[in-house]
């Protein structure tokens, strides 16, 4: 006989698992209904007009979609070396020891800063840098601006793609390495004819889930991009991501249809996040299935 | 595959093991010189005096950030308060119930959550809270930082009650013990430290955050503990401090980042020795 308590039991626990779904469903509607207005106000041009002008009402999105897009593709593509580097010598060549346990700590302690303060470091160290760089190269020396914004974006993701690579380095069957190595393999050659070919498509996915983490990073990136609405012409130029024209502008938006719009590209945000974690998320998963089956 | 002479691909691996190390020390450069000038620079901006007075005015000098401290105390404490329980309560069922349509898209949503951006819970907590109110407060700061919380305290109490063993469940049951004492008795009391440590590492995630204090806490210069006020908090004192125009500020913007950093990162640490102990993997 079930009794009265464990009915409730149950009731409250199944509660809260009906309650995290409808605080997600619930999270997502409000950010459809409020981004409403924008898209009614100015319809598709909200996605292709490259001017942002809250003060003439046009709000084109653009900008800050091209912005967002090349700083985390860049971040990306800096950090990559560096992390498969990691990924490889913590999966590949030393497993364990006291070296493995004292790079482990050193990227967890990489992953653990809070963003602000890379921010900060960003601005007062890495900045300066930039801006002497780019007098040499003789061009506008803004020290802030695309290039600097990703060089922090990288330095915060290295840790991220290495530690998901390493997992799937890890998943690499060890008869497959020792086959090769019974063949005199090398050891770069089992790394590249057995290891890269095996985790390829994980090593992918940890490259989305990075870049889905660069995409949604705010205040890093809001301190050293140099915060300008336009079109940016060189990477070297100041401009704007989604996440940061929100930090700058979404408390002082006065009137609605401008808040709206900021809204509106929250929610890009939001989608654009979703979708690479989601992909991502589905390409591990598929793979430690397998590894498990 | 291509091969070459022996000794070619000898040199050829012993120039990709040289690029493999030296790039995966070159990616250590970064965490030291970061270290290297909080400790530089944050050092010299705190005394007693800077951790337990308040701001004063750009131009007169001294003042602290102890508002900063106790907000960034509050803010923590409300949404660990809100998180918890309902993560622990959606864990369980996740856990109880493995199978089943409400699990997988209590999962998706999940899965959602944690990747989520955190300036968006920023803003979905101005519109749920602040705009209703018409002001900043420290709740609405909360709310945002729970929701970020969420998914690491449902993680960490799935993993942790799927690995222990379905036998001392069954043994409890076995006695006649009722299912949801058995569930809060046996089950949750060993699984505590395990989920203990996902909530630190939770607590670790916020308390570092920024973006979603932005247009919710807001900040305050003042000491306030009512929560329905505004409220300062460590980050956002770095952050308005780092970007204002004060040389004065931005000393103080590097004492409380030494302050920050410090305190995030004892708790990362306490987390992974918790993580080691208990072998979750997230």
């Amino acid at each position: 006989m079930k009794q009265l308590s464990d009915t409730l039991f149950n009731a409250v626990v199944r509660s809260c698992a009906i309650g995290t779904l409808i605080l997600v469903s619930g999270l997502c509607v409000t950010l459809v209904i409020h981004a409403m207005p924008v898209f009614r106000h100015s319809g598709l041009s909200f996605l292709f007009a490259s001017t942002w002008d809250p003060l003439r009402q046009q709000f084109g999105a653009l900008p800050f979609l091209v912005g967002t897009v090349i700083t985390a593709v860049l971040g990306v593509l800096i950090s990559l070396p560096f992390s498969l580097s990691i990924a490889f010598f913590l999966g590949e060549y030393f497993p364990s020891g006291k070296l493995s346990i004292f790079f482990q700590s050193a990227t967890d302690l990489l992953a653990g800063i809070p963003s602000v303060i890379y921010g900060f470091w960003g601005l007062f160290v890495v900045a300066p840098f930039m801006q002497k760089i780019e007098i040499r190269l003789g061009i506008m020396p803004y020290g802030v601006g695309i290039a600097t914004a990703s060089i922090i974006l990288a330095i915060m993701i290295v840790p991220y793609t290495a530690s998901v690579s390493r997992e799937i380095i890890k998943l690499v069957p060890s008869d497959l390495k020792e086959a090769a190595y019974a063949l005199g393999a090398t050891r770069w050659e089992v790394v590249r004819h057995v290891v890269i070919p095996y985790a390829h498509s994980g090593i992918l996915a940890g490259i989305l889930l990075a870049l889905g983490r660069a995409i949604g990073e705010t205040m890093a990136v809001t301190m050293v991009i140099g915060n300008r609405n336009e079109f940016p012409k060189s990477i070297f130029d100041p401009a704007n991501t989604m996440a940061s024209v929100i930090a700058n502008e979404f408390a002082e938006a006065s009137d609605d249809i401008y808040l709206s719009a900021l809204i509106a590209v929250a929610l890009l945000l939001f989608l654009f996040t979703t979708v690479m974690n989601m992909f991502g998320r589905f390409v591990i998963k598929k793979l430690t299935v397998r590894q498990e089956s | 595959m291509r091969t070459g002479s022996y000794s070619r691909r000898i040199v050829v691996n012993r120039i990709m093991e040289g690029v493999i190390f030296f790039f995966a020390f070159i990616s250590l450069l970064p965490l030291t010189l970061i270290l290297f000038y909080l400790a530089k620079k944050g050092m010299a901006a705190i005394d007693w005096q800077f951790l337990t007075h308040l701001p004063r005015p750009v131009g007169e000098e001294g003042g602290g950030v102890v508002n900063a401290i106790v907000g960034s105390a509050i803010l923590i404490f409300c949404a660990t308060l809100m998180a918890v329980p309902l993560g622990v309560g959606a864990g369980l069922y996740l856990s109880e119930a493995k199978e089943g349509k409400l699990s997988y898209w209590t999962r998706v949503a999940v899965d959602i959550l944690q990747g989520s951006p955190s300036i968006v819970m920023g803003v979905v907590a101005y519109l749920w809270v602040v705009k209703p109110m018409q002001s900043f407060s420290a709740l609405s700061g909360s709310i945002a930082l729970a929701i970020m919380m969420l998914p690491m305290v449902i993680y960490s109490t799935e993993e942790t009650l799927k690995v222990i063993p379905y036998t001392l469940k069954e043994a409890a049951l076995a006695l006649g013990v009722p299912y949801y004492r058995t569930i809060l008795k046996v089950v949750i009391p060993a699984g505590m430290s395990g989920i203990t440590t996902g909530v630190l590492i939770g607590v670790a995630r916020i308390a570092g955050e920024t973006a979603p204090l932005l247009f919710t806490a807001f900040g305050s210069p003042f000491l306030d503990i009512n929560p329905l006020k505004p409220v300062a908090a460590l980050p956002l004192v770095v952050f308005n401090y780092a970007t204002s125009p004060y040389p004065q500020w931005w000393e103080q913007a590097w004492g409380a980042s030494l302050v920050l950093t410090f305190l995030v990162l004892c708790l990362h640490l306490t987390a992974k020795i918790g993580t080691r102990r208990w072998k979750i993997q997230f």
